[in-house]
């Protein structure tokens, strides 16, 4: 269980205190262009229930920066016929979502969600959405979902999770949570480092680096079952795992021969074999959506940048030219541009870069910040950053616009990697 | 390091019983001569120089400077001695461990930190240890001794390990 405190720091909007237990603040820096104006009405039927949905929906949509939530107080409609679309049209309000949650016997919520066009005055979506266990915040997270895709025409990913790697003294954890943090669950704990976990495709799987053999092993992990097995466990250090889009193949480096050099191979471990041929570090590899391309990390030019080269194999071409270096390159979803961390004046930022024009753009202040990642559906980048001392989750809109913040109840957040849609 | 520090120094403290005359001004566990610190059941075997804190040996750690894997010159005497060592004791066994600063991906850093401790290997090898004696490893960035962001700390953390196994 986890309970959210609130922060409020410089511009930002901030996230309502709710709930108990204890893991995480969240601070939001910044806000959207373009906000939409929408007003959340907490769900009648089961009132509590219906004002912690309402919370996760609220957070949910501030989060991204592209809403501004009107308030509801003083009206509280839940089905169409009781919405009287002057009241919101005064408080400013373009949408409208109402509707009724109820809880049964077996724990299963079951919510009837709407959205309404405040000024056309019609329905926009209508939806039942239900979930097990009493996990109201799946509930909440896929209504958001909805909100999200009607209003801003892109895929919502309230519903999807990250992994990342906590340390705590000498402890490591591989963890599994929402895409707010929340919803904490451990897949592994041990005494020796873990780095770099890599979602299947189809989130099913993990890939990461353990280190509990003595030096670094890769090895995949049913979330499921939990079932795990080294896949590469050669001499020296075996690592960055990297899943082809199809899932078919992982891309690993491998020491085996030498320095670190980049290896196709199954998920199983089986069919080895070496793509990349440099005397340099060749590491974090990382495919291009339409599986032909990896994007990596190299030093064979001096320094380490960012090098792409086709998928069987071949000549590599530098892509990063910026003073400092460059690391862990990772595609956007729609394949037209890569993020990468870029460690400049003894500062790490995360930036972006087009393919086609080459023109890099830098999104964050700078500080300690690494490994990041795009959601799914490309809006926003995960990464690792520090605050106050500790290593923490943080995220940035890939307009550079709305930053958020996520501090974990204890230990240091890092190598975060944001799953795919389920 | 610490660990071996202790267990040296409970060796020379067992042996200056051992020898039931312990030296009139050695209130502590100084630095003994290799005729004390032999043990007093096998005191016809050679000592073993790796346990002479006075030994060039006794040094187990090669450093680096940033983003650098080759080993520098102050310390090739540390590892040609350390060489020298295996070659004659066949028997012993070392764990090279490769470490980074921060500065880095920690997937880099394990790039790098693997070819500093492939680094000193290399160098071990050409001085006579065998290949068989030897296990280089990386710890890239995720074993940090110092963890500041400075370069106080990191200038600690730039380093490959020589680990003897027991």
């Amino acid at each position: 269980m986890l309970k959210l405190l609130s922060g409020l720091l410089g511009l930002l909007m901030l996230a309502n205190a709710h709930q108990a237990c204890a893991a995480l603040t969240i601070e939001i820096i910044g806000a959207g262009e373009h906000q939409i104006p929408v007003s959340i009405v907490p769900f009648g039927g089961d009132e509590k229930l219906g004002l912690a949905i309402n919370e996760v929906v609220s957070e949910d949509l501030q989060r991204s920066g592209l809403f501004r939530l009107v308030d509801p107080t003083g009206k509280s409609p839940h089905e169409p016929a009781e919405v009287k679309y002057t009241d919101w049209q005064l408080r400013g309000a373009v949408a409208l979502a109402i509707g009724t949650v109820s809880t049964q016997a077996n724990g299963r919520i079951e919510a009837k969600f709407r959205l309404m066009d405040v000024l056309k005055q019609v329905e926009l979506v209508g939806q039942a959405v239900s979930a097990t266990d009493g996990q109201f915040r799946a509930v909440g997270h896929r209504i958001a979902d909805l909100i999200y895709e009607k209003l801003t025409g892109n895929q919502g990913v309230f519903s999807t999770r990250i992994a990342y790697v906590n340390r705590q003294g000498k402890m490591f954890s591989l963890i599994v949570a929402d895409s707010d943090g929340y919803n904490e669950q451990i897949v592994l704990k041990q005494n020796e480092p873990i780095m770099s976990p890599s979602w299947s495709p189809d989130g099913s799987h993990l890939a990461y680096v353990s280190f509990e053999t003595g030096h670094a092993a890769v090895f995949v992990q049913s979330l499921y079952t939990n079932q795990r097995r080294a896949v590469a466990d050669f001499r020296g250090s075996n690592s960055a795992p990297a899943w082809s889009p199809d899932g078919r193949q992982l891309a690993v480096v491998l020491t085996r021969d030498g320095s670190s050099q980049i290896y196709l191979m199954r998920p199983d471990g089986s069919d080895i074999r070496r793509i990349s041929f440099s005397g340099g570090i060749d590491t974090e590899p990382n495919f291009s959506p339409d599986g032909q391309t990896l994007l990596f990390t190299s030093d064979r030019g001096g320094s380490p940048q960012i090098y792409r080269m086709p998928v069987e194999g071949g000549a590599a071409q530098r892509l990063t030219f910026a003073a400092g270096n460059s690391f862990s390159p990772r595609h956007s979803p729609d394949g037209k541009s890569f993020v990468f961390a870029h460690l400049s004046g003894g500062k790490f930022f995360i930036s972006a870069q087009d393919f086609q024009s080459g023109q890099m753009e830098t999104l964050t202040e700078g500080g300690w910040e690494k490994k990041p990642s795009f959601a799914p559906n490309g809006k926003l980048i995960l990464f690792a950053s520090e605050a106050r001392g500790r290593g923490i989750l943080a995220t940035v809109s890939s307009d550079g616009r709305v930053k958020q913040h996520m501090f974990t109840q204890s230990g240091d957040a890092r190598e975060p990697v944001w799953g795919p849609h389920l | 390091m610490k660990k071996l520090v202790i267990s040296i120094v409970l060796v020379n403290l067992l042996a200056a019983c051992a020898s039931q005359k312990p030296k009139e001004t050695s209130s502590a566990p100084a630095p003994t001569s290799a005729s004390v610190a032999a043990p007093a059941t096998s005191a016809s075997t050679a000592v073993d120089a790796l346990n002479d804190p006075k030994s060039i040996l006794a040094g187990r750690s090669v450093f680096y400077p940033f983003d650098v894997s080759v080993v520098q010159d102050a310390d090739k005497p540390l590892v040609q001695a350390h060489a020298k060592y295996l070659s004659e004791n066949a028997a012993r066994n070392v764990k090279l461990e490769g470490n980074c600063d921060e500065r880095g991906s920690n997937e880099y850093n394990l790039g790098l930190g693997q070819r500093r401790a492939d680094g000193v290997q290399k160098m071990l090898v050409l001085g006579g240890a065998k290949a068989a004696q030897l296990n280089s490893v990386s710890y890239g960035e995720e074993k940090p001794r110092a963890s500041s962001h400075d370069e106080a700390s990191w200038s600690q953390n730039r380093r490959t390990d020589l680990n003897y196994a027991k």
